[in-house]
């Protein structure tokens, strides 16, 4: 008895440990965003790694999630002869809920895992250390711009995933389901509000941030060898995802719970 | 001038260090021997900070490390990683000429290329290796181009881990030559690992023999063979009989 309650102890203090080290690293982060020197050019370099590249695979999910969002809600509402929601719903939860959710997902399985991979192998080949011996801080020259472009991408990534959703949820709403197009397009823009928007980028942002700050804390904490390296992107990948949920219920809760 | 008092390292179970004291004094050219896994690497890592000492001191130029700040003590060091170290997504002449584009002592980009090709050619690279990313080259190159990076913007104490290790004997050749040059024409503190006995030969002022975990000879290079230390008798003829294990 005495064993199982130490093990659970020990799993407690473990695990807020880790929650303290990578609240630590993202403070770090954020600190050197107030202190020079910057690197502008690696700025550049992960926005076009986060944002532009991330674009087909956001856009993908959004426009099959908007179609078939479309349907069930045809489907759910034709029992209670209200298929008129299609539009308005379909609006509502792309914008609010699984823009952003997606759009975080899929930078979590394409980015969190590239930057981990990159930046433990650049640990395990001994280029971190380089990196500092040419007096040049690890942090701001690898974790900063990833973060910070990663905060800014994922918001206009969720806009573009927004309105790819929409749109696929238009094209099946008018071309399987028979709605007018007209009436389409004036119930998806009455019914919604711009904080539903608004909202939604916000999560975006945050969720670029966990994102970025998970790739970036388990490439740093990397083990070595190759095994190091497969260990921290699958910890970046799954934690990234866990965070997403967790940091988007609470946010949910915050905006709307009125 | 670098001091080292009673340095101490242990990761998990194994301590690697166990009381090292070593001196180089400036100009001077130290090498550091001692067999696969004794704590050489983690050696110069500790002077350099990157790896922290569980207990004992650094002093460079007497002032303790720790006190010290990092950018101006870093700025007077170079490094050449027993791995090379390059970074991947940038060209060798970029890698080359890291230190001279950003930071306190850049200057512009074309100039920052010229010096970076000059030093490629000091390691016997050829120009046209500039513009190449560093996983297109050989073991060799890389651990060139790495040199080249270490000695890029002329700094006063080197250190080179390894630096002949994949290399052809001319090329071995080369390199030892440019280190010596390094020490005596510039007047550099170089500190070398290297198990090429060689490359100690010609490289070393000073040899120190690294063995369990403590500095077990040292002395200018031409006592070397007569230093009647049973470590180094083994170790510099190379025989698998000795107080060093075979197996370790
Ligand atoms: N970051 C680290 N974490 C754990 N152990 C380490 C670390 N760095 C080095 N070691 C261990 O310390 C010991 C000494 O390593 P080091 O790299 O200094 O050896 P070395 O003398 O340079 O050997 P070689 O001549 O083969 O390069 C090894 O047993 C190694 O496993
Ligand atoms: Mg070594």
């Amino acid at each position: 008895m005495i064993h199982f309650l130490a093990s659970i102890g020990r799993a407690v203090m473990a695990a807020l440990a880790k929650v303290g080290s990578v609240a630590l690293f993202a403070l770090e982060t954020i600190s050197h965003l107030f202190r020079p020197p910057f690197y502008g050019r690696e700025f550049w370099h992960a926005l076009i790694q986060i944002g532009w590249l991330s674009l087909p695979v956001v856009g993908l999910t959004a426009f099959f999630t908007g179609g078939a969002l479309a349907l069930q809600i045809f489907a759910g509402g034709s029992r209670y002869g209200a298929e008129a929601v299609v539009p308005s719903i379909v609006a509502i939860g792309m914008v609010r809920e699984l823009g952003p959710v997606l759009g975080g997902l899929m930078v979590a399985a394409r980015v969190a895992s590239s930057i981990a991979a990159e930046i433990g192998t650049m640990k395990v080949t001994e280029q971190i250390d380089a990196l500092v011996t040419l007096s040049t801080h690890p942090m701001k020259y690898l974790t900063l711009p990833r973060v910070l472009a990663a905060t800014l991408a994922v918001p206009v990534l969720v806009a573009v995933g927004d309105s790819v959703g929409i749109m696929g949820g238009y094209l099946v709403g008018v071309g399987r389901l028979d709605f007018n197009a007209a009436t389409y397009l004036k119930n998806t823009v009455d019914f919604l509000e711009p904080w539903d928007i608004t909202s939604g980028l916000f999560k975006g942002a945050a969720f670029g941030f966990i994102v970025a700050t998970m790739g970036c804390y388990h490439g740093m904490q990397s083990g070595r060898g190759a095994q190091g390296v497969g260990a921290a992107t699958k910890s970046a990948v799954v934690s990234a995802s866990v965070l997403i949920f967790a940091a988007n219920y609470i946010l949910t809760e915050l905006f709307f719970a009125a | 001038m670098i001091e080292l008092r009673d340095i101490h390292k242990t990761f998990g179970a194994n301590h690697v260090l166990r009381g090292v004291d070593l001196t180089v004094t400036k100009g001077n050219s130290l090498v550091i021997i001692g067999g696969s896994g004794t704590g050489k690497s983690v050696t110069l890592k500790c002077i350099l900070g990157l790896i922290k000492p569980d207990q004992g001191q650094i002093f460079v130029d007497g002032q303790n490390v720790e006190d010290a700040s990092r950018d101006a003590f870093l700025a007077r060091f170079g490094m050449l990683f027993q791995g090379a170290a390059l970074f991947d997504s940038i060209p060798v002449w970029q890698n080359v000429a890291f230190r001279l584009m950003r930071g306190a002592l850049k200057r512009p980009k074309d100039e920052a290329r010229e010096v970076a090709i000059e030093k490629l050619r000091r390691v016997g690279l050829k120009p046209e290796v500039a513009d190449k990313f560093p996983a297109e080259l050989s073991g060799g190159m890389q651990k060139r181009v790495g040199l080249a990076r270490a000695i890029a913007a002329d700094p006063e104490i080197i250190f080179f881990d390894e630096p002949t290790t994949g290399l052809d004997p001319i090329m071995s050749g080369v390199i030892n030559d440019l280190i010596r040059e390094i020490v005596t024409e510039m007047g550099a503190t170089a500190l070398t690992i290297t198990h090429d006995m060689t490359s100690v030969r010609a490289i070393a002022d000073n040899v120190a023999m690294l063995h369990d975990g403590v500095v077990k000879w040292t002395g200018p290079v031409n006592d070397m063979d007569t230093s009647g230390d049973p470590y180094v008798d083994q170790f510099i003829h190379g025989r698998a009989e000795g107080p060093i294990a075979a197996v370790r």
